[in-house]
């Protein structure tokens, strides 16, 4: 850091979050020549290949459910939702993070979020595009699925519009579409960017077709901000109340240790918690790959792992109370279900790695050098994607395979089929994610020419401040 | 900067500028002298030039309102249109009109309406998608999504003449003028 005022260095503003030195065209070609300049390379084609090859095994999983129905899956009574509803809501919570880190820190004005943005608003798109696939698969007759839909129907049939689960339909989709939405309106003044930057004829014309004749007029802006920001404020609710109606799949029910009322924010909190997760695991491996050590800098590192501790923190605090209810209300069969079964029971090697992964090594993010440690926080990360998928998997299948009566009770595995599905989804991130490193903006360009104007203008006011009395008019 | 003078009927002039505040300045002064018919273009939106434009109050909010209204309205009826008057279904006697269990959707379907309304909003009051605009035809004007600012002032504005304008933009500083033609 080539910092020339003592000022800012005493005022322990940490690291800044865009390295110095840069103007509107430094961040510009930067940003742009990551798309448009850089040559393909084979880090990149055998990360794409990985994926696509993840993807082939998911379709080949998919051809094999749809042909043999799914009973290929280790689904059968007690348990009925395994892996598709842990999957399902694991992929969701992870959208959230996204959702967050683009609205609600917009809203909240935390400048700080700007070069994480787009790539935590893809990853939210493609977890929403992975999520979905598995409710729609579980539906046993998938091909079908439109009948979820209220759609005029010679069979004069309505969806049960009191069903948490056609509440989950419209708020899946509706989720589906705002991401999309706020992520193209987003990148609109980008694509025009890389019109106007592009090389080659056809990437100008594709650009450009994307663009829409996007030029960047005042008028233009002014509504641009105006719906960019109403959009943040309507996703901010949104993204709340999805994992609320997540939640509401399993506490309408009324299975112990599903029927309860923390669920609702606690399933948010842990979808913060698992998405924040997978924004540092995505964070740490692009900016090494790519040198974007001057946008994503350490303070986006730390704050994230912030955001995480407290999450954590939340989520902590909804395990100890799902254990307190059960005690305090004296209920039998909850108490069952959270004090022996899930402990102790043949879960119980699940249900401690939960807590391990989840309470136990966040703790850690209390300790500076682990926030700061780029190694740390990347291995801590992975930990707590592994803990929030074996919550889920806690939540659908312990309350499940041991219910009211003992005698049919029984015990749940994923077949080699559900474990095809769910890496197969990973696949189809990991392709996704690949595809719009190479041929979208990563990062804002836009807002990073908007953070270079308010860096200049905050310095210009710290240098005014700074200067003696008598000099400023 | 464009060296062969306008043909007739040139789209405009456009002065292009390296600093934001430049550019703010430059659409104030050429506001208070009076044009109307002009546009600024920058590669980030910039506070107060749209006001230096004359141009207050966009009606985006007000699409977004009626969206959300439309589609919270919507959303209920068709719910309520379904379980009380075309497909009732007595449960022991419960309420057809259970609209508590009716609010999740009600609530999804405004936030839907009223997004797809504020990009359809957005894009419509824009005049987008437009692939073709006349200010594309400056070779420069690449530059206004990268780092340059421009003032275009247009020559349907009954104060522009090409001589005058120039001179008009010149006491600017401008880094160039380029005419922009059709």
């Amino acid at each position: 850091m080539t910092h020339s005022d003592p000022e800012s260095d005493s005022a322990a503003e940490a690291s800044p979050v865009l390295a110095p030195g840069h103007t509107y065209g430094t961040v510009t070609d930067k940003i742009s020549a990551l798309v448009l300049v850089r040559p393909y390379n084979w880090r990149w084609f055998l990360g794409l290949g990985v994926g696509f090859a993840l993807t082939m095994m998911l379709l080949l999983a998919i051809t094999v459910l749809l042909v043999h129905g799914v009973g290929v899956w280790g689904v059968d009574v007690p348990v009925m939702w395994g892996f598709a509803i842990v999957n399902f809501v694991w992929w969701i919570g992870i959208g959230h993070a996204g959702t967050l880190i683009s609205a609600i820190l917009l809203l909240l004005k935390q400048d700080w979020r700007t070069s994480i943005n787009r790539f935590a608003e893809a990853m939210t798109l493609f977890a929403v595009a992975c999520a979905g696939l598995f409710p729609l698969l579980h539906l046993g007759r998938p091909w079908v699925f439109y009948w979820l839909l209220p759609y005029p129907n010679t069979m004069a049939l309505w969806p049960q519009w009191r069903s948490p689960l056609i509440w989950d339909v419209f708020a899946v989709s509706t989720y589906g579409t705002v991401s999309l939405l706020f992520w193209y309106v987003g990148l609109i003044p980008d694509l025009a960017t890389l019109r106007d930057r592009a090389k080659n004829r056809w990437a100008g014309y594709i650009y450009g077709c994307l663009a829409m004749g996007w030029r960047g007029s005042a008028r233009h802006w002014h509504r641009y901000r105006t719906a960019y920001l109403l959009l943040a404020g309507l996703a901010t609710p949104l993204v709340v109340s999805v994992h609320s109606v997540v939640s509401l799949d399993f506490t309408v029910a009324i299975l112990p240790g599903w029927h309860s009322t923390i669920f609702p924010p606690y399933f948010v909190a842990g979808a913060i918690f698992s998405g924040f997760a997978m924004v540092v695991t995505i964070a740490v491996p692009l900016r090494a790959a790519y040198g974007l050590h001057d946008f994503i800098t350490t303070r986006h590192l730390e704050n994230m792992a912030k955001v995480m501790l407290a999450t954590g923190l939340i989520v902590a605090y909804g395990y100890l109370m799902e254990a307190f209810t059960a005690w305090y209300s004296h209920n039998p069969y909850e108490e069952f279900v959270q004090l022996e079964n899930r402990p102790f029971g043949p879960y119980a090697h699940t249900y401690w790695m939960m807590l391990t992964c989840n309470v136990f090594i966040p703790q850690l993010l209390w300790f500076r050098s682990v926030r700061t440690s780029v190694l740390g926080l990347w291995v801590l990360a992975f930990f707590v994607n592994v803990g929030m998928w074996l919550e889920r998997y806690v939540i659908v299948v312990t309350s499940q395979h041991r219910d009211f009566l003992p005698s049919s009770w029984a015990m749940y595995h994923g077949t080699v089929w559900d474990y095809a599905t769910y890496y197969g989804t990973l696949g189809l991130f990991l392709s996704l994610m690949f595809l719009f490193i190479r041929f979208l903006p990563v990062i804002s360009i836009t807002e990073m020419r908007e953070l270079v104007h308010e860096t200049e203008q905050d310095q210009e006011r710290r240098a005014e401040q700074s200067s003696p009395e008598g000099t400023v008019p | 900067m464009k060296s062969a003078p306008a043909p007739t009927g040139p789209y405009g002039l456009m002065a292009e500028f390296d600093r934001p505040d430049d550019l703010v300045e430059a659409t104030r002064r050429a506001y208070e002298h009076g044009y109307r018919m002009m546009e600024a273009y920058t590669p980030f939106p910039v506070d107060g030039l749209a006001e230096a434009l004359g141009f207050r109050h966009n009606r985006i909010a007000a699409v977004v309102l009626i969206g959300g209204v439309a589609g919270g309205l919507g959303g209920f009826f068709m719910q309520w249109f379904s379980a009380v008057i075309h497909y009732p279904v007595d449960i022991g006697g419960r309420p057809f009109n259970s609209w508590p269990a009716f609010i999740p959707i009600t609530f999804e379907m405004t936030v839907l309406f009223a997004a797809l309304a504020a990009v359809v909003g957005m894009l419509g009051l824009n005049g987008l998608p437009r692939p073709h605009h006349p200010v594309f035809n400056v070779p420069r004007f690449a530059l206004a999504s990268r780092n340059r600012f421009f003032l275009c002032l247009q020559a349907r504005d009954p104060l522009f003449d090409a001589e005058g304008t120039l001179r008009f933009l010149e006491e600017s500083q401008p880094k160039a003028i380029s005419v922009v033609p059709f």
